[in-house]
């Protein structure tokens, strides 16, 4: 592996979150690398840093030790290098902008005008097959058309690195089927380097590469896991023993990572 | 053949039709304006007068069956008529009897009926629907002065105490050149002016005190004193500075303004999510950026509530600052002035003048607001 090919490089990472009850330790000690063209999952239970991780990533968080590059860089240079488009739990589109005009905003502020704008926005409207919606606003559209369509927005700046941040979370399995099938075309098509964040196991062996799987309190990595599925796969993929296999794995990890404890 | 199931219908064989059934309204309205124009008979009021009435009552009650339209059409027009009669009678005083009140009651009953029936119309059609809500208020409104006329005319109530609305419309076009002044005076210099002045500059101290959490904190209180201050104060004040004529005015306008406009243009630009930030964030926006693209956007529903208000205050403001010191010409003036020379309608002629001029410019932002905050969750769903 050689250093061009780290996208993102984490070295004993910590970060605390000061409250009134005393600082709260998100996350210790992450050690994690990231190569270009992975689709890497961060799995664990609510309160185990996985968003914050991703956050720390995309500069919406500060660490506060260890070091992390993004592209060689800080995250904030790679942040205002707009070097990752980021999806989000909610939508978040501007009700008062049509589709077409929620993609179009990251390539606004970028200062492209015209036809450059108008290209782009109907080609990434296209890679989430929503071309035809473009002058719909967004209350008009379902949830899931809506969370295409911030992918859309995410992926207009054109960026090597996507960060999702449990994207398919609020919408019910057989729209979050669909778009996990969709995503992952997508990942194929255009051979970017995914981080998804999720809590969901299946979802988690179905789209990754790479699974990091995470525990809380305070939030670490438990284990990586290298998938050995096909890249090429489709839903029917969760019915095979490699599936069921890793499926085990992860769930034994969180076990072990006491991230059951309270369940119980 | 049909497939079996296809022409199947799901009602049981044995149940009728559904029945016709009344409003609860209508049970009460038509019966009583018929009883009312029986009274009225009883009471050596008009009989033919009365009778006829009755019947349009007892028609209605089975037209309605038929049709709320036609019975809507029936109640509107017998009522519409009724008025016309009623109206010319109540300036004979031997006519105006108990009988001729309850032929007051019986008439007004009718019309109520008659808005109680277009209200009930259900029809899918957008235009009617407009029609619709345009009429059902207007109705309401004509029969308010309808009564208001027969009560003044009817009772001989002095002109100083109220005139009718006869008297006022007489009055309103035969000085339709001073209203116009005053209108000019008033609304088109000083409120106009004040509004637009203290609107914007609330709307612009806003932006620059959003990135200085010192001056927000400052300034706000001290707004919340100065919306606190009684405008009879202050006026007396704004015309030592600043003169007589309209510039006083808007002065006072000014104030009223401003601190509505700058505390709800601050709430409305805190009004934008975290998530929202956090996107524009990764988008490397700048503060002015996301200034425009996101937060006075978002800001938007509270700027209007402001303007809204606004407008209200700025019709009052200029009104009573004129109370205090003003050239001979403005609305606030003559109300003073013809209250003392007990020109009474002339008062309730500039009364109108204001009541239309705030309503229209109320209107003309409400309309503003549904255009452009047209995403709003709030004008979406009506």
């Amino acid at each position: 592996m050689t250093v061009a090919d780290t996208v993102i490089d984490i070295e004993r990472l910590s970060l605390t979150f000061p409250s009134s009850d005393g600082d709260v330790l998100a996350l210790q000690d992450i050690d994690l690398t990231i190569r270009r063209g992975d689709f890497v999952s961060f799995i664990g239970p609510s309160g185990c840093g996985k968003t914050t991780l991703l956050r720390v990533i995309a500069d919406l968080e500060r660490a506060t030790a260890g070091t992390i590059l993004v592209n060689g860089i800080t995250p904030k240079q790679a942040r205002l290098a707009r070097a990752y488009g980021y999806v989000f739990q909610a939508a978040a589109l501007y009700p008062w902008r049509t589709i077409a005009g929620n993609v179009a905003l990251p390539l606004e502020i970028m200062g492209l005008k015209g036809e450059a704008v108008r290209s782009r926005v109907g080609k990434n409207l296209e890679l989430v097959n929503l071309a035809g919606f473009e002058n719909k606003y967004p209350w008009q559209l379902s949830g899931g058309m809506q969370q295409r369509a911030s992918i859309a927005r995410a992926l207009a700046v054109e960026p090597d690195l996507l960060l999702m941040d449990e994207p398919f979370g609020a919408l019910d399995e057989i729209v979050r089927d669909h778009l996990n099938e969709q995503l992952l075309q997508l990942w194929a098509k255009t051979h970017k380097t995914v981080v998804f964040v999720t809590h969901s196991i299946p979802e988690a062996v179905y789209l990754s590469s790479r699974i990091v799987v995470m525990s809380p309190r305070p939030g670490r990595i438990h284990d990586i896991i290298d998938s050995d599925l096909p890249r090429e796969r489709d839903l029917s993929i969760r019915e095979t023993q490699a599936f069921l296999q890793l499926a085990h794995r992860i769930r034994a990890g969180l076990r072990a990572g006491h991230s059951y404890d309270e369940l119980a | 053949m049909s497939k079996p199931g296809e022409s199947m219908t799901y009602r049981h064989p044995g149940t009728p039709a559904r029945r016709f059934t009344y409003r609860p309204m209508e049970r009460v309205l038509l019966p009583g304006a018929s009883a009312f124009a029986i009274g009225g008979v009883l009471l050596h009021a008009s009989p033919w007068f009365g009778l006829g009435l009755a019947l349009a009552a007892f028609v209605a009650m089975w037209l309605l069956t038929q049709s709320r339209l036609s019975a809507a059409l029936i109640t509107g027009y017998v009522s519409a008529g009724a008025a016309w009669y009623l109206v010319a009678q109540a300036d004979q005083p031997e006519l105006v009897t108990a009988g001729f009140w309850c032929h007051v009651i019986a008439a007004w009953l009718l019309a109520w009926a008659c808005v109680e029936q277009l209200a009930a119309i259900a029809t899918q059609s957008r235009l009617y629907q407009w029609i619709l809500g345009v009429l059902i208020p207007v109705l309401f409104g004509v029969w308010l002065l309808i009564l208001w006329e027969l009560v003044t005319r009817g009772l001989e109530v002095p002109q100083v105490l109220l005139p009718s609305p006869s008297q006022i419309a007489q009055r309103f076009t035969s000085s339709t050149h001073i209203l116009w002044a005053d209108f000019r005076q008033t609304f088109l210099k000083a409120v106009l002016i004040g509004y637009t002045i203290g609107c914007a500059t609330g709307f612009v101290v806003a932006i620059l005190i959003d990135r200085s959490p010192f001056l927000q904190r400052g300034l706000l209180p001290i707004g919340n004193l100065v919306s606190a201050l009684p405008i009879v104060g202050v006026a007396p004040i704004m015309v030592m500075w600043f003169g007589f004529d309209w510039p006083s005015k808007a002065a006072v306008v000014i104030i009223m303004t401003f601190f509505p406009m700058l505390v709800n243009t601050v709430a409305g630009l805190g009004a934008a999510q975290a998530m929202q930030h956090d996107l524009m964030k990764t988008y490397a926006a700048s503060y002015w950026q996301s200034l425009f693209k996101l937060r006075i956007p978002e800001a938007m529903p509270f700027i209007f509530n402001a303007l809204k208000i606004n407008s209200t205050l700025a019709m009052i403001g200029a009104i009573v600052a004129e109370f205090f010191g003003t050239p001979t010409v403005g609305m606030g003036f003559r109300i003073s002035t013809e209250v003392g020379r007990m020109n009474v309608d002339m008062v309730w002629a500039e009364i109108a003048v204001a009541a239309m001029a705030g309503s229209l410019f109320y209107g003309a932002i409400a309309l503003l607001e549904r255009v452009v905050t047209f995403w709003h969750p709030s004008v979406r769903s009506s």
